[in-house]
């Protein structure tokens, strides 16, 4: 076991550094966005990942807390000098909002049963997209707006390596946090809750805890976004981005933290290929027909997800090796 | 000698139906008292009407002489019971291991005992430590089951068909396990197959549609041919 974990950080780092170098390798201005995008949104869904896949909580309002990082850093920085200092504290503000928001949404919501709170944080999410549209004094309403980044962004390359050190560091956080105690604890409550319960566990707490952790995640993906874009709008916190984090944990693999980051690479990229061939045949400008069929063909082959599907297959051919190794053994034992 | 469980006309509804109608029953410390009853008669809604899980509608539920028919699970759990469920309740993706680190409240020596005096009584789990919880054979379960119970330092023990879908050799160290548990702990047992019930339990409370009927001796139901035929089916 010690032996595969160590495998699996030893690859984990291997792809970090391959990651770092990366842009002082290419000049490719076109991949740097591409992938800073990626890395926002893998942090996203590796905060849905908590919920969905450690916790078994289907929240369909987790774009309020992207946009409540995203509100926090455009508001912050449209109002005060656009330094470092600022988007750090913005950064910081919208986590709190989003602790706070989330801390009460949980204790409000989290006592329901799974469709229950489902449909709840839809309407909450619905509430705050709403209350972004008329509180225009503040937000701009739907046309939203812009505003200056630290001018240390004006690199690209800085704030790919921002928004890749944000992932790393969100990424060994959440680890962290799904193996400790109360790791084990969320899994528990996820596979049997009354039996978690009959442990001694109060499992709202627990649940709570999770949602808070998820909805700071989520905050911290909103404000790099907004930095990455310069504007902000009540796009972010429409269902589309909890639909998109969603979808990215289920291609990617469900309960795995690993695999939202792979689903959020392979949607980021399947989105820019797909639009991009619009501009080559007709057929393609309805490509979110073929997402659409993407997405059907990866549910029914793999039901795990890419990174469940990797496990599958690494533990199927591991369970050939030993199969041979076994049939040796016999064989040396008889002769 | 003294009564650690006692229920008194507990009544209790799942959605609109009425299914405990006034259940009486008693556990005296040190003993291994068993529910008996046909399929359907409440047997497994008594257990989790203690354990909260489907809240008492009336009725007294004392625990140490405490009410605990008001509290939430967690607390009755937290309170010294210790529930061993029908399903076994294995957290399936978690090893053996951290099934049995998600039960312990402290890292006192006093847990660590426990957890080298189920490892002796169940060497099973010793040797599939790192094993999933899933992959486990039924009667590993059921023993991961009342370990995960016992270490707990659970007072009272509920533990709900353990023989169910066991093999006869594995419902042998079943008994023998419940034997062991009986020294250190109390144990309310609910139990469909008569053999293993008879020799494990030292009183009985017979259970018919949501109503106590009858309580008494184990000895007293072993002889009696027509009680077993009327409430168990059997004899």
């Amino acid at each position: 076991m010690a032996k595969a974990l160590s495998l699996h950080n030893g690859v984990y780092l291997i792809i970090a550094l391959a990651l770092i170098i990366f842009p002082f390798v290419t000049e490719s201005r076109t991949w740097t966005i591409l992938l800073t995008q990626i890395f926002i949104f893998a942090i996203l869904a590796m905060s849905y990942d908590l919920l969905l896949g450690y916790t078994g909580i289907v929240s369909f309002g987790h774009a309020m807390f992207f946009g409540i990082g995203a509100y926090s850093t455009g508001i912050f920085l449209k109002s005060f000098e656009p330094t470092l200092l600022y988007f750090i504290l913005s950064i910081a503000c919208g986590m709190v909002l989003a602790a706070i928001v989330s801390f009460f949404v949980g204790i409000l919501t989290l006592r329901l049963k799974s469709h229950y709170f489902a449909m709840l944080t839809l309407a909450l999410s619905g509430l705050f997209l709403v209350a972004a549209e008329k509180w225009r004094t503040l937000t701009y309403g739907n046309d939203g707006f812009t505003f200056r980044a630290p001018e240390i962004f004006q690199d690209r390359l800085v704030f790919y390596l921002v928004a890749l050190g944000c992932l790393l560091a969100s990424f060994v956080f959440l680890k962290r946090f799904v193996s400790s105690p109360m790791g084990r604890v969320l899994i528990s409550l996820r596979e049997n809750e009354s039996r978690t319960a009959s442990l001694g566990f109060k499992t709202l707490h627990y649940k709570v805890i999770a949602s808070v952790a998820a909805g700071v995640i989520a905050s911290l993906a909103g404000s790099l976004y907004a930095i990455s874009l310069r504007f902000v709008n009540t796009s972010v916190m429409t269902m589309d981005i909890t639909l998109d984090a969603l979808l990215m944990t289920i291609i990617g693999g469900v309960g795995t933290l690993i695999g939202p980051i792979l689903g959020a690479g392979v949607i980021e990229l399947a989105q820019h290929y797909l639009s991009g061939l619009a501009r080559e045949n007709p057929i393609f400008e309805r490509w979110i027909i073929l997402f659409g069929i993407l997405y059907i063909l990866a549910v029914i082959f793999f039901p795990r997800g890419i990174a469940g599907g990797i496990q599958s297959l690494y533990l199927k051919l591991r369970g050939k090796k030993v199969g041979v190794h076994r049939s040796l053994k016999k064989r040396v034992v008889k002769s | 000698m003294a009564n650690l469980l006692e229920m008194r006309n507990v009544h209790t509804y799942i959605g609109e139906y009425h299914i405990l109608q006034g259940v009486d029953f008693t556990a005296s410390a040190g003993q291994v008292s068993v529910l008996l009853g046909r399929n359907g008669a409440g047997k497994t809604t008594t257990l989790k009407t203690i354990m909260g899980l489907h809240p008492a509608k009336s009725g007294t539920i004392l625990f140490e002489g405490k009410p605990i028919e008001k509290l939430s699970t967690h607390k009755i759990a937290r309170s010294g019971l210790g529930y061993v469920p029908e399903d076994q309740g294995i957290f399936s993706t978690l090893t053996v291991e951290e099934n049995i680190r998600v039960a312990m409240r402290d890292q006192s020596d006093a847990t660590a005992k426990r957890i080298n005096y189920v490892l002796e009584l169940f060497p099973d789990l010793k040797k599939f430590w790192k094993k999933n919880g899933g992959n486990l054979s039924g009667g590993q379960k059921q023993m991961l089951s009342m370990a995960r119970a016992f270490i707990q330092d659970s007072r009272l023990l509920l533990i709900d068909e353990p023989s169910k879908g066991l093999a006869p050799v594995v419902i042998g160290k079943v008994i023998e396990a419940i034997h062991e548990l009986k020294k250190q702990s109390t144990i309310v047992l609910v139990e469909q197959n008569f053999r293993m019930a008879s020799k494990v339990g030292d009183t009985f409370t017979l259970i018919d549609d949501g109503r106590t009927v009858h309580t008494g001796e184990m000895g007293y139901l072993i002889e009696n041919e027509e009680m077993k035929r009327k409430y168990l089916g059997i004899g």
